[in-house]
């Protein structure tokens, strides 16, 4: 049985260390329930895909936290280059794709991926060594600690529940407030 | 020509730490300065919109990002552009090569590049500047001073 989203990003919240979080979309709905600290960065408004690239910035400009995208798997699919970028530049980054087959906040429509594109494949063959797939809760729960430590950059797919009848979320900040207090965080 | 070591030492003396880049054929001739032991971080991406994105990540984190990037890059990278410099606000520079400048200037070429490049950054209401490149890489400096005294995003335009 699939873990549904929250499950799946209440383990990320337990697991996450002092990691800085970038949401994406769906997640952006769900983990300001979750967390809400000066490292939880929720990076909408958006670009169409360009989360992994952002936190991939944040991990290269700075050598005390790593960084954890939580990105859904129509966002990865916006920008599927992203991955061969984040293989070449060695950083602290984890990129959780939360797989759930559809575009969740524009009424469930299935990506041109669903049922075939296999993104940890995709990750390895861009040339990222450390990828890891779960697809139950339990699974994830053991899993996360080693997948959430050491050197990235680090791949992890998660398959999730799909939910219909979503809107887009709105982070609990506007977005000045949300640069302010993550570059204070990063700096002090 | 612009040489790539006079090109690194005048981003250096911008401040600039990191380069985020994809080159076209003119920026490209200085990789070996960049990439060099007396170069900056290079970061290379594959589509301009994610050059745009990384440098943001970079800005937060207290860097001060240069991106490089081919005219028609820009073209590509409209939605990139559009959120991490309009709505997050971000003061962004980056230097645009305009491909075939100089021949459009004496109306012997059809490439299209240097007829959008300026509507373009017009259009997202982004402030921009044509490079003098008589005036040698340190003028490069000067107009990257400006730009982050001014606190918004901007263009440099490279003519090619």
């Amino acid at each position: 049985m699939l873990m549904t989203q929250r499950q799946a990003l209440e383990v990320v919240a337990r697991k996450r260390g002092n990691h800085v979080i970038v949401t994406t979309m769906s997640s952006t709905g769900i983990w300001p329930e979750l967390s809400d600290t000066p490292l939880d960065f929720h990076y909408m408004p958006s670009s169409m895909g360009q989360g992994p690239a952002l936190g991939l910035g944040l991990a290269l400009g700075q050598t005390k936290l790593g960084v954890i995208v939580l990105n859904g798997d129509g966002c990865m699919l916006m920008n599927l280059g992203a991955l061969v970028t984040i293989a070449h530049h060695p950083a602290p980054l984890f990129l959780v794709i939360l797989d759930n087959g559809l575009y969740e906040v524009t009424g469930g429509q299935p990506t041109a991926g669903t049922g075939h594109a296999d993104f940890v494949r995709l990750a390895q063959g861009a040339g990222i060594e450390r990828v890891y797939a779960f697809e139950s809760l339990a699974d994830w729960e053991q899993g996360a600690d080693a997948a959430l430590a050491g050197q990235g950059p680090v791949v992890i797919v998660l398959k999730v529940e799909a939910r219909l009848g979503q809107k887009t979320p709105k982070p609990p900040r506007t977005m000045p407030e949300q640069i302010a207090r993550l570059r204070q965080a990063l700096e002090t | 020509m612009w040489e790539g070591i006079q090109v690194v030492a005048a981003l250096k003396a911008a401040g600039v730490t990191h380069v985020v880049w994809i080159p076209d054929s003119d920026l490209g001739r200085w990789e070996s300065a960049l990439a060099g032991p007396e170069g900056l971080p290079l970061i290379r991406v594959c589509r301009e919109g994610e050059a745009f994105a990384v440098a943001a990540g970079l800005h937060l984190a207290g860097q001060k990002p240069l991106i490089l990037l081919q005219c028609t890059g820009l073209f590509e990278a409209g939605d990139a552009l559009r959120n991490f410099l309009i709505d997050l606000k971000l003061p962004l520079a980056f230097v645009v090569g305009v491909r075939s400048f100089f021949l459009h200037q004496q109306g012997k070429t059809l490439d299209t590049c240097p007829l959008f490049t300026e509507p373009i950054l017009q259009a997202w209401k982004i402030p921009y500047e044509m490079i003098d490149r008589e005036k040698g890489p340190p003028e490069l400096t000067r107009l990257l001073l400006n730009a982050r005294a001014s606190g918004s995003p901007y263009a440099l335009l490279y003519p090619e």
